[in-house]
């Protein structure tokens, strides 16, 4: 009887998208994070480069936790995160009413999303000498870069979003008769709601890169500011803890974000 | 049952409200005035070269309670006629009165199932009915759970009230649908091929469906298909359309009995007509 039937192939072949288990999946990215950390504690074990430039895991910890005992750190962190929440929550009060607007209305996206295309794409780090002359080198101009640097992608990535809301969902709320005001407030921004999410994810995590921008330029505390100062006293180990830590705090933003997403959107997937 | 009746009754009159004026003029003859009445119509996409006749002279009355299919093949302007009598989109040319009064745009008074269900993904099926009752005055927030349960009931929906939409087949979302459309208790239901996107099987439960529902609520009814056989066993009349641009070609009547069930499609006289549908429609001729 086995022999009538074809033979089965021993080897399974490689497909693409095939699925993998959570557990292989969690297992196969901590490994990456594994070997990395091996070959750096190798390369620095070893002395294949001067720990003066390259410091080993050992040192960038023990440069991190008397930081951490002195309480500079928290500080540094608090200092860092207070700055985000205010540029990053500007930011995002004005550009989801724009985007929506630029969204539904032809006339305003003609009016402004060329404006802000153009904008988008001028180097926000260039502007960082033009903010202090502006506003000086306080907490305003920390909010401003990091203002300048998500609000003009979040309003674009917003009214994009907006765009995609389903033209019969927009006419069904014109048979029953919604007002347009109804129109946007029932309709529109509820159906564009996870890819604005979506869209502040994504932009919170470029608001790190541009508040560590203005701290290194001008600062007097924060995460940007520690790292200057490392620099000056040639504390690798310690820049380098910094860099791994913003790292980490953006990952985690990230993943709470991603969470949060898929717990107020579950309605999207077929089960809940 | 008889709460079912009730709800639509209310509805009806909830409705009703802003017609009364028209009905008070016409009350001499408001047996003979139609439900709805085009006149003229043309409809035109583009401008100079490039403009496209959709749809050219068309007239049409469907008398209350009337339930009238439009057949045709594809490009006819079937679905452009549907959203110029919904309001959607505007004629170029003619007149579209409902109740004795000009379309200018969407209203209550016409209810409208889309080809796609158009659920708000984000509410339950429950809350998707009851969107469409936050315009009705006078229906406290419980008369509204009330009313969209009572209808969700009517095409057997019972059980699924705290479903999300992505939770239900393409079938069952079409009933939520279905049962939104009818709550509120609109003059007219416009439905836009409503099970095209189906497969077979569901199509005939859902044709089922919409003839027992029409025989408990009547009301007019407007019906775009592509299923000969959809229209045919549905409706009073059925408007054939010829396509480039888009016009009546023939008005067919449906004399079978009602009540009707889906085996009236196996009576002789049936096939006859779904037949002789279906030559107009081959031989249609090709204008313009």
């Amino acid at each position: 009887m086995t022999s009538t039937a074809p033979p089965r192939q021993s080897r399974r072949r490689a497909r693409i998208g095939r699925p993998i288990g959570r557990p292989a999946y969690l297992a196969t990215a901590v490994g990456t994070f594994v070997l990395l950390i091996v070959i750096w504690a190798l390369v620095a074990a070893l002395g294949l480069v001067d720990p003066m430039f390259l410091p080993g895991p050992g040192e960038v910890l023990g440069a991190l936790a008397a930081q951490a005992a002195n309480g500079e750190l928290w500080a540094d962190i608090g200092v860092s995160a207070f700055r985000i929440l205010v540029g990053f929550v500007l930011a995002t009060v004005m550009a989801v009413p724009i985007g929506t607007l630029m969204g539904v209305s032809p006339r305003v996206e003609a009016a402004l999303e060329p404006l802000m295309d153009f904008i988008r794409y001028m180097p926000v780090v260039a502007f960082v000498p033009l903010t202090i002359v502006w506003v000086g080198i306080d907490e305003g101009q920390k909010f401003l870069i990091i203002w300048m640097g998500t609000f003009f992608q979040q309003v674009l990535m917003v009214a994009d979003a907006v765009r995609r809301t389903p033209r019969t969902l927009v006419s069904l709320g014109e048979t029953l008769g919604l007002s347009w005001l109804q129109l946007l407030s029932r309709i529109v921004v509820p159906s564009a709601m996870p890819r604005i999410w979506d869209a502040l994810r994504i932009t919170l995590g470029w608001a790190w890169t541009w508040l560590v921008v203005a701290e290194l330029v001008a600062a007097s505390s924060g995460m940007g500011f520690r790292i200057t100062v490392a620099q000056r006293f040639f504390q690798t180990d310690l820049i380098i803890g910094y860099v791994f830590v913003l790292g980490l705090l953006g990952l985690v933003l990230d993943q709470a974000m991603r969470a949060a997403g898929r717990r107020m959107f579950a309605y999207q997937e077929g089960r809940a | 049952m008889s709460g079912q009746d009730r709800a639509a009754s209310a509805g009806a009159a909830a409705a009703g409200d802003a017609a009364a004026a028209g009905d008070a003029v016409a009350a001499g003859d408001a047996a003979a005035a139609p439900k709805l009445k085009i006149a003229g119509l043309m409809k035109r996409f583009g401008r100079g070269d490039r403009a496209v006749t959709a749809l050219e002279g068309v007239d049409l009355a469907v008398a209350e309670n009337e339930f009238v299919s439009i057949v045709g093949a594809s490009g006819c302007g079937k679905s452009t006629l549907l959203s110029l009598v919904a309001g959607l989109d505007e004629p170029s040319e003619g007149t579209i009165e409902v109740s004795g009064r000009e379309v200018t745009g969407p209203g209550r008074d016409r209810g409208v199932v889309f080809q796609q269900a158009t659920l708000m993904p984000w509410l339950t099926v429950q809350q998707n009915v009851e969107f469409a009752l936050r315009g009705e005055p006078g229906l406290s927030r419980g008369d509204r759970a009330d009313r969209a349960r009572e209808f969700l009931r009517l095409v057997g929906l019972d059980g699924f009230e705290r479903s999300f939409p992505a939770q239900l087949s393409g079938g069952m979302q079409q009933r939520v649908a279905l049962a939104r459309s009818l709550s509120y208790g609109p003059d007219m239901l416009l439905m836009d091929e409503p099970f095209g996107a189906l497969d077979a099987l569901t199509r005939r439960t859902m044709q089922e469906l919409l003839l027992e529902v029409w025989e408990q609520h009547r009301l007019t009814v407007l019906l775009v298909t592509h299923d000969i056989d959809e229209a045919v066993v549905t409706s009073d009349r059925v408007v054939v359309m010829s396509p480039r641009p888009g016009r009546v070609q023939r008005i067919i009547d449906v004399p079978i009995a009602r009540p009707r069930t889906l085996a009236s499609e196996r009576s002789p006289e049936f096939r006859g007509l779904s037949d002789d549908i279906l030559a107009l429609i081959r031989d249609a001729p090709r204008t313009g």
